[in-house]
């Protein structure tokens, strides 16, 4: 469904920022933010140019897609929580231009409570579906925005094919573990790897995709490539990265961040303005590019269409 | 001793009959106000070049806390390094130090209620209420303001050196402080905070030791 192009750009060219300055922008905030102190990282090699990434065009449009205005690829691709890749917002830009290490397959195991479980290479995996453009908000837990334009398929369409039995209660997502290629592995700042869970119906539902690229292109590695999950109506740390595992299990998943602080962060960690983690207020949120804050809505905004899943639950216990 | 450093101090800013040296240490004082200034010109250039990445709100208030903190723990190291070195002189700059502490403590300050909350003081006071990093943060900078107050030398004056020093005792807290405020808001990586924390202890320890031994010299 893609076509390997060099010199086609999808983007307008206002959004598009020369790799090599953006590359000297994320450095400069890097010795900004920590002159003398944590600085002991290695240097960075030259990332991978962006017109030598896979362009995606016929993509379907999707009824999901917001018409937001969208935010840059720039602020998209250089401002990310990937702490595989380091805990600074600038790391995974810059640590992650290597990633996924492409002379090794990227193989995807779908296993679990369900009939028709296999081990997938990412070519195989992808193929079988139509790829749509999302055009989606995300809401980080730390009180910031984005609208990103995702490609991606829906999730339920994979799931589906492996025919999980009446068992599979939640899907369980794990990032891969490889502290050779990513440095943030090699100190305990989480459990690695990176566990991620949906209920099954929050996993079904077809707001809820498997993203490969975005604003045109494939992933790039700070982004989660070459596959992700994105599930717009949640934090953004539920959108799990680098998926190598999809497991069908029957108990709720030990999620990564449930591990880490139970207490500010919950299994379903749904975007809701009412119940304010300690140490942010989720009433507000600033959008990357924007000066004012704008009020965080329900659901980010999707509960017309999800509100139904959580009928009669008290979302203030089950955060 | 250091209540001997401070009379020496007063007595030398107010009425050094040395111009020779007063000269040269007005130029040093200059030069360090520009270094000390240099934090902030960087944030101001690289806010206004649009270096300062995706959020450059979130990351000058980040910044400025951040140096706040550093020239609370650069203040506190004059006086060890006035034992290590028994260069008394060193003194003459831990104001200038302490002030631009505060100096960053303010711009962080008005980041937060500027352009995080926007002055919006119902929800400030909820902030301040709710969240315990924030009340942290909050009374730090309260706790800031009589060290400000009697900085000047008509109040070290005023209120006599050992007074004075008592009072400014409170910089150790406030440091503390700092440092607990930092660590509260990070969300899993407390790597830095905890550098901060050493170093605080460090500098805090070195103190105990020195009274501790003063005391036994006392004694003999």
């Amino acid at each position: 469904m893609f076509i390997k192009r060099r010199k086609s750009w999808d983007l307008p060219e206002s959004e598009v920022t020369d790799y090599q300055v953006y590359k000297s922008r994320r450095q400069f905030l890097n010795t900004a933010i920590s002159v003398g102190l944590a600085s002991a990282l290695p240097s960075v090699g030259l990332a991978k140019p962006l017109d030598e990434l896979k362009v995606y065009d016929t993509l379907k449009k999707s009824q999901f897609s917001t018409e937001e205005e969208k935010t840059t690829f720039e602020a998209i691709t250089t401002y990310n929580n990937f702490y595989e890749f380091g805990t600074s917002k600038e790391a995974p830009s810059l640590y992650a231009t290597e990633f996924p290490d492409e002379s090794e397959p990227w193989r995807v195991e779908i296993d679990g409570e369900c009939e028709n479980p296999g081990v997938f290479d990412y070519d195989a995996l992808v193929k079988p579906f139509t790829l749509e453009e999302r055009i989606y908000r995300m809401r980080c837990v730390e009180g910031w925005s984005m609208v990103i334009p995702w490609i991606g398929f829906p999730l339920g369409e994979l799931l589906k094919q492996a025919r999980p039995t009446s068992r599979a209660k939640y899907v369980e997502f794990t990032t891969l573990y490889d502290p050779e290629q990513m440095p943030g592995q090699r100190r305990d700042v989480l459990e690695w790897p990176y566990v991620e869970g949906l209920r099954i119906d929050e996993a079904m539902h077809p707001l809820t995709i498997l993203s490969v690229g975005l604003y045109g292109k494939e992933l790039l590695g700070q982004n989660g490539a070459p596959i992700r999950l994105v599930v717009p109506w949640k934090y953004g740390f539920k959108s799990i990265k680098s998926i190598v595992r999809i497991r069908f299990v029957e108990k709720m998943p030990h999620t990564a961040w449930v591990k880490a602080n139970s207490s500010e962060y919950g299994f379903y960690s749904n975007v809701n303005p009412d119940v304010d983690h300690p140490r942010w207020s989720q009433r507000k949120e600033r959008r990357i590019g924007e000066f004012l804050k704008r009020d965080t809505l329900m659901f980010n905004g999707y509960g017309d269409d999800v509100a139904e899943l959580y009928t009669g639950m008290d979302l203030k216990r089950y955060f | 001793m250091l209540l001997n450093s401070i009379q020496a101090w007063t007595s030398n800013a107010i009425s050094s009959k040395d111009k020779s040296s007063m000269i040269k240490f007005s130029h040093l004082k200059v030069l360090l106000f520009l270094v000390c200034l240099y934090p902030f010109i960087f944030m101001l250039w690289g806010f206004f070049t649009h270096q300062l990445g995706a959020n450059p709100i979130d990351t000058v208030t980040r910044l400025s806390g951040l140096w706040a903190l550093r020239f609370l723990l650069i203040t506190l190291c004059v006086t060890p390094l006035r034992w290590l070195t028994g260069f008394n002189q060193l003194v003459r700059f831990r104001r200038m130090l302490g002030l631009f502490a505060f100096f960053y403590a303010t711009v962080h300050m008005l980041l937060y209620l500027g352009l995080d909350q926007f002055f919006d003081w119902s929800e400030i006071w909820r902030d301040i209420v709710k969240r315990p990093f924030i009340t942290v943060g909050f009374i730090n900078f309260v706790a800031l303001l009589p060290l400000v107050a009697t900085s000047t030398n008509k109040m070290v004056k005023r209120l006599g050196g050992r007074r004075w020093k008592k009072l400014h005792r409170l910089t150790y807290f406030v440091a503390a402080a700092a440092c607990l405020h930092f660590l509260m808001l990070v969300k899993a990586d407390i790597r830095e905070p905890v550098i901060y924390i050493i170093i605080l202890t460090g500098l805090l320890g070195v103190r105990l030791l020195h009274a501790g031994r003063h005391k036994q010299l006392s004694r003999q």
